[in-house]
């Protein structure tokens, strides 16, 4: 049975970090040299008038 | 239609068909003495009718395998034509409910056409009419140009479209009759609830199976977007809607969950509906069609990844600010109230994202009115994001809760954000779609933006007046100890706000008729196309396709 305590305990141990490590880790992917021309690409390609056929 | 579908897809069409008449009939059976038995009817003649339809095209050819080389955007033509005609009634009703509140003898003594009826009319019919449909539509549109895919069948959209307003009128329907479960934004009963969950999962697979097929290696942000959308609306739909019915001949159900629990379970849903229904999704609108029409990439990717996680982790905990004061205990209080000033981070950095995106290409945003009601979109973003994130700090919440303010606040993000992004991405994929070289009238645009423009700032400010003189007669005290105003005072004093708001709504909703309009004009007219124009058409050097002989 969940009671109150069980969950304030969750949230004052995993809950206090499990976002934090997240934004870690979000970050880390963001700006990881390696990705920077995947993105780059990405942003290009939906105003790049070449789009309007699927690939065959 | 149907004869867009392979002999296989017609197969299923039919069994989708006959299932529909199949449950239709026993709902309308068993629910003979109650009002699930119209609704029976209902989905039983929406069944009929697409025998009806598939009867009718019956041994036509099966499509060309040339087809396969095209993207399939029929789904969402319809999606859009849609989208403007449930904007005009959803608004429409919302006219209509404002004038009750300022003249409460409009119901001409009739039940359907009582307030409380009404309001949940115009709340689905916006959210999830108007916005769900301009969802569906973009989303299969982005999805396919982002992917370089095609949609994996031709069944499965169609299923989705249709399905989902057949939900949205069986939604509109009960309220009238009565029916309600009596959960914001999550009002429809327990068989409708069951019917959105098999569409919602199809819309899903969709997704995931044209995301398979994929010819670009990276999955654009904006598709990220509407995946949280469908997939986090799949879990707040199926969990805030464990009910019990009283029978299966009844439209009546029992939460699964009581007391506070059971209003912790639907802020839940209900601010995660505003996160993942009215933000997400139409942020994936902005991330593509605000860059698209620009004609500049998005100022940074980098930050769109990092606020899209921060937006869909932390909108998860926000929904307790909804009950502050309440018998919620304390710390889950203050946990909302502190991620809902938090969430100002990656809102605001969407926000200035899109802003910064136009830096450099203002002269766009003067000239082209398609652009601006996108630029206004993420300005009002911005605005409700600030105040939604300051009202549920709890010492402004005792000052705001239950007072029109939160009204203006919804109107600010649903008019001001939602709308004007719906209408803006709208009115540039209409020509792109239905390879035109312009919309019909870009001085009805012109309209249309400013006649939104001045309905938004009219209701908004109506309602912050309203609310702040209704908080604080609420809470002022006499010498004696005892409340200054009765309830009825508060009111008499709302009664000019009241007015105004039902003209500021008014605007906007003769702004959502000139749309309609417009992009009906813009279909019917067979103009061709101009190669100059060719960055906004598809199908470059196949203009004929757009004027038939004799059309």
């Amino acid at each position: 049975m969940i009671d109150h305590e069980t969950l304030t305990h969750i949230a004052k141990s995993f809950g206090l970090f499990y976002l934090i490590a997240m934004s870690i880790g979000v970050l880390i992917y963001a700006f990881w040299p390696g990705n920077k021309h995947r993105f780059e690409r990405a942003a290009n390609t939906v105003v790049s008038d070449e789009e309007d056929r699927p690939c065959p | 239609m149907i004869s867009q579908l392979t002999g296989t897809e017609r197969v299923l069409a039919a069994l989708t068909f006959l299932l529909l008449v199949l449950f239709g009939m026993a709902m309308a059976v068993a629910g003979r003495d109650d009002l699930i038995g119209p609704h029976g009817w209902i989905i039983a003649l929406s069944g009929m009718a697409g025998i009806i339809a598939l009867l009718r095209a019956y041994g036509a050819p099966e499509p060309s395998p040339s087809r396969l080389s095209e993207y399939y955007d029929d789904p969402s033509k319809a999606g859009i034509v849609l989208t403007l005609i449930w904007g005009v009634v959803g608004m429409l009703i919302g006219v209509w409910v404002a004038a009750l509140l300022a003249w409460p003898e409009l119901t001409f003594d009739t039940e359907w056409a009582s307030f409380g009826r009404l309001r949940p009319v115009h709340t689905s019919g916006v959210i999830f009419g108007f916005g769900g449909n301009a969802l569906i539509a973009t989303s299969l549109h982005v999805l396919q140009r982002t992917t370089r895919a095609r949609l994996p069948d031709q069944f499965s959209p169609w299923f989705v479209l249709f399905g989902y307003n057949l939900f949205c009128v069986l939604a509109a329907s009960g309220y009238l009759m009565g029916i309600t479960q009596s959960k914001e934004y999550a009002e429809p009963e327990w068989y409708a609830d069951i019917f959105l969950v098999i569409v919602w999962v199809v819309y899903f697979s969709i997704y995931i199976r044209t995301l398979m097929r994929r010819n670009e290696p990276h999955i654009y942000v904006a598709n990220w977007y509407y995946m949280a959308f469908i997939l986090v609306i799949a879990l707040l739909h199926i969990v805030n809607n464990l009910v019990v019915p009283v029978s299966l001949g009844h439209a009546k159900s029992y939460s699964l969950f009581s007391g506070v629990q059971d209003a912790m379970t639907q802020w839940w849903y209900g601010h995660n509906a505003v996160a993942f229904f009215l933000t997400a999704g139409f942020l994936g609108m902005m991330y593509y069609y605000l860059p698209k029409r620009a004609g500049r990439p998005i100022y940074s990717y980098r930050m769109s990844i990092i606020s899209f996680w921060g937006i869909t982790f932390m909108y998860m905990w926000a929904g307790s600010h909804h009950l502050h004061y309440t018998a919620l205990p304390h710390w889950v209080q203050t946990l909302g109230m502190v991620f809902s000033v938090v969430l100002l981070v990656p809102s605001w950095a969407s926000a200035g994202n899109a802003l910064l995106t136009l830096n450099g290409a203002w002269h766009k945003v003067r000239d082209d009115a398609v652009l601006r009601f996108m630029m206004l979109a993420a300005i009002f973003y911005g605005l409700t994001t600030f105040e939604g994130s300051f009202l549920a700090i709890r010492a402004v919440n005792s000052l705001s809760h239950y007072t029109d303010w939160t009204v203006g606040h919804v109107h600010a993000g649903a008019l001001g954000w939602v709308a004007l992004i719906s209408y803006g991405s709208l009115y540039a994929l209409t020509p792109w779609l239905w390879k035109r070289p312009a919309l019909y009238s870009a001085r009805l645009v012109e309209w249309h933006f400013w006649l939104a423009l001045a309905g938004t700032v009219i209701y908004v400010f109506a309602m912050w007046n309203s609310g702040i003189i209704q908080g604080l007669m609420w809470r002022t005290y006499n010498d004696s100890g005892t409340l200054n105003y009765s309830f009825v005072d508060s009111l008499v004093a709302m009664h000019p706000y009241y007015i105004a708001r039902a003209f500021g709504g008014l605007l906007f909703l003769i702004g959502a008729v000139i749309a309609l309009y417009n992009i009906a004009m813009t279909i019917r007219e067979p103009r061709p196309v101009a190669t100059e124009s060719a960055s906004d058409i598809p199908l470059v050097g196949q203009p004929a396709s757009a004027v038939q002989a004799g059309e």
